[in-house]
């Protein structure tokens, strides 16, 4: 597999976001031009030095909005990127091309939402009307039957991938408890100061079975923006720059959108297997490379299906990967220091790409000493991406 | 069917909705201003001291159907109310709000107030400080209504008086037991389930309560037949002219030749159960919950999602299934699979 160009040349120097809550208050646009020009007072850079902008097909804020709210001028490159969360790293990989190319010096990747006090995901999709299309077509065979929310197209594979691998609902917990450990130290993290227990977890309702209550992400308003530039550029500016080492876009065989239901086995993500062999070809680095690891967590199963998919463990072996605190504070390979979309917020992935800077400036509250590299992942159970970013030696 | 929380429910009656509630202003004169304007009242004995005292007041009374309006808690204090009785993850605080949940968890997530009535022990006077405590006082049975099956809940609030409160916002139950009695209020709400009103759209086939349809497919080239079929009283599987491999969910090509051309077979109904899950929320009206729905392998080799009519307590995956074809109303038809006894090796 061959290494792709732009990478190590592109940095993230700036990241910017608003608090994260139920209710914002203020509209989707407000929010994401808060967190935009957050995110270029972090870097240090002039919004009418930005040339490109990137986001999410399901965004709502236009580029050229908050263009125009923060006198940002010309635009050079523009870009939307489908399937959901699975968007996250993309953005960024998408930013570094642009930037790495010539087609744009400065790229700002952002995504805001009024999630949970707007429209929600979690809600279901029953009120669709249905449409001679294909993307609707895609729903026919669920909807009518009931099967109409994120938690349940997950619970689905989740199912099969307990009774194959051995694992059980505590497994799962583990990655809850992780997460609520870091959020609990994360002042802005929704669940601040609220650790939970394994028993905990185990007590708390199903939503769908297997699926309890507390497997499940915390729907949010708020917003993220990323400012992309040159490794050259980045290094002038105040922040330690973090070094964009791989960057990749994955599809798999058999992909289906959250349904992939039809494929050999329910127990992959081959599409975050297609991202990983990508960024560690790309990187030259490995699993034993990463100090820790932002895994995407809108569900908790998908992040043990991820630590196999990225190499961290073998197939069907991440409960025993899981055990022991190993994806702690201070364990072996720390997942989600700011408390992942379990703990912190659900910002469809983009608040995890600002842990990974954060982890690499150094300035995160749960910070993983002597830190060197961490990967990043997006959405899962859609077509995805992931991230790997580095501190500038 | 939805949860039964009958005995819970029952176990609420007579316990508090919620800590005794202080009247956020001492009865005063520019809310009954307002109040009477808004009414129309022209009862003198409400603004003019002079009135009130030839009237044997004493001094302003406050009009007695007001006595709601001197605890109402505020515009801010009521949506913060009602987003966390809409959150699924915080455990509520009140018996009131579990009361409600419990309600919402039997798919009664609907509500309206049906009547309110009040009794006066004596009017009210400028400067009183009102303090309320609520008491859930009857949840009934299920009852059919116009508008939905629901239960009835009747709240009763008692109003005291307490003069010397000052500026406490809250306040114990021994001081409110202290305080005189002045008015008692009933009020009674609605809690139903959505679309179950009587005449509403659709009943299930066993006679069983009305409901909205399922939601709809969205039907295109590629994929109508298979609902064509189901109405028709066939299970259809897509099948390549050219290679014979099978395909769902249906798409327009094949995937190993390559060939556009396809026709159908059709399937037995008979399989196993690859994987499944149990749906308990959020609640659609159009189904009953918990929610049983499986991955069903098909014996010709395709997997099919798919209702279970099968108790989410034995289902296990591996475990044979069959599919029946139920019309759900005169669009809809689905596969909806049973569970067959496991084939067995008697050895005999
Ligand atoms: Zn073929």
């Amino acid at each position: 597999m061959s290494q792709h160009s732009f990478a190590g040349k592109v940095a993230i120097a700036g990241i910017g976001a608003t608090e994260f809550s139920k209710d914002s208050g203020r509209s989707e646009l407000r929010l994401a031009v808060e967190a935009v020009a957050g995110a270029l007072a972090d870097a240090g850079i002039a919004p009418t030095e930005v040339g490109g902008m990137v986001t999410y097909s399901s965004e709502t804020n236009p580029d050229v909005d908050i263009a125009r709210s923060l006198g940002i001028g010309e635009l050079t490159f523009f870009s939307r990127i489908h399937y959901g969360g699975g968007a996250a790293c993309a953005t960024i990989q998408q930013a570094a091309l642009a930037v790495a190319s010539g087609v744009a010096d400065v790229v700002v990747c952002y995504r805001a939402f009024n999630e949970r006090s707007g429209n929600r995901f979690g809600a279901g999709v029953q009120d669709r009307a249905p449409m001679a299309n294909a993307e609707s077509a895609h729903f026919a065979f669920y909807m009518p039957v009931g099967l109409l929310t994120p938690a349940q197209w997950v619970a689905m594979a989740a199912q099969r991938y307990l009774h194959v691998s051995g694992a059980t609902s505590e497994d799962l917990g583990r990655v809850a408890v992780a997460d609520r450990r870091h959020a609990a130290t994360n002042p802005k993290a929704w669940f601040y100061g609220q650790p939970i227990t394994l028993a905990e977890h185990q007590e708390s309702r199903f939503i769908v079975e297997p699926l309890h209550l507390l497997d499940c992400c915390q729907e949010t308003d708020g917003a993220q923006a990323i400012v992309v530039t040159s490794l050259e550029r980045a290094r002038d500016l105040p922040n330690p720059p973090a070094v964009v080492a791989a960057a990749a876009q994955g599809s798999g065989e058999g992909q289906d959108m959250m349904t992939s239901y039809y494929r050999d086995d329910l127990c992959g993500l081959p599409e975050m297997s297609v991202v990983a062999r990508q960024l560690w070809a790309t990187s030259g680095l490995g699993p034993d490379d990463m100090q820790a690891a932002i895994l995407y967590d809108h569900f908790t199963p998908y992040v043990l299906y991820q630590l196999e998919e990225l190499g961290f463990c073998a197939k069907g072996e991440a409960k025993d990967f899981v055990a022991d605190g190993r994806i702690e504070l201070g364990g072996a390979l720390p997942i989600n220091t700011h408390g992942g979309q379990l703990g912190e917020a659900y910002l469809h992935g983009m608040n995890g790409i600002a842990e990974g800077v954060r982890l690499v400036r150094g300035s995160s509250v749960n910070q993983v000493p002597e830190l060197e590299h961490v990967v990043v992942t997006a959405g899962t159970g859609v077509p995805t991406s992931g991230l790997i970013l580095g501190v500038d030696r | 069917m939805s949860a039964d929380h009958s005995e819970e429910l029952a176990a609420l009656v007579g316990r508090r909705s919620g800590a005794p509630q202080v009247a956020p202003d001492a009865v005063n004169l520019a809310m009954i201003r307002h109040w009477v304007e808004a009414m129309g009242d022209e009862n003198p004995v409400y603004l003019s001291e002079e009135a009130a005292t030839d009237a044997g007041f004493g001094g302003i009374v406050a009009p007695p159907t007001m006595l709601q309006a001197w605890i109402m808690r505020g515009l801010k204090a009521s949506l913060e109310a009602e987003s966390r009785r809409a959150e699924p993850e915080t455990t509520a605080g009140s018996d009131n709000d579990r009361m409600m949940a419990l309600l919402d968890d039997e798919g009664r997530t609907s509500v309206v107030a049906t009547n309110c009535d009040q009794h006066y022990v004596r009017p009210l006077r400028l400067g009183e400080r009102l303090v309320t405590t609520s008491t859930i006082e009857d949840i009934t049975a299920e009852k059919k209504t116009g508008l939905g099956e629901g239960r009835f809940v009747t709240t009763r609030i008692d109003f005291v008086s307490l003069p010397d409160l000052g500026e406490h916002a809250s306040v114990s139950e021994e001081v409110v037991a202290a305080g005189e009695p002045v008015a008692t209020m009933r009020f009674r709400i609605l809690k139903y389930r959505p679309g179950t009103a009587k005449g509403a759209e659709v009943r299930d086939g066993d006679g069983g309560p009305a409901r909205p349809r399922r939601p709809r497919p969205a039907l295109t080239q590629d994929n109508a037949f298979f609902f064509e079929g189901t109405r028709a009283g066939k299970l259809l599987i897509q099948r390549c002219v050219s290679c014979h491999t099978l395909r769902h969910p249906p798409l327009p090509a094949c995937a190993v030749c390559g060939s556009l051309d396809w026709d159908t077979v059709q399937a037995s109904g008979r399989g196993e159960l690859y994987s499944f899950v149990v749906v308990h929320y959020p609640k659609v009206p159009s189904f009953d919950y918990p929610l049983p729905i499986g991955l069903v392998a098909l014996e010709e080799g395709t997997r099919l999602v798919a209702d279970l009519a099968i108790d989410p307590a034995e289902l296990r995956i591996g475990m044979p299934v069959e599919a029946e074809l139920v019309s759900f109303d005169d669009e809809l038809t689905l596969p909806v699979f049973h569970g067959l006894p496991a084939e067995r090796d008697e050895g005999g």
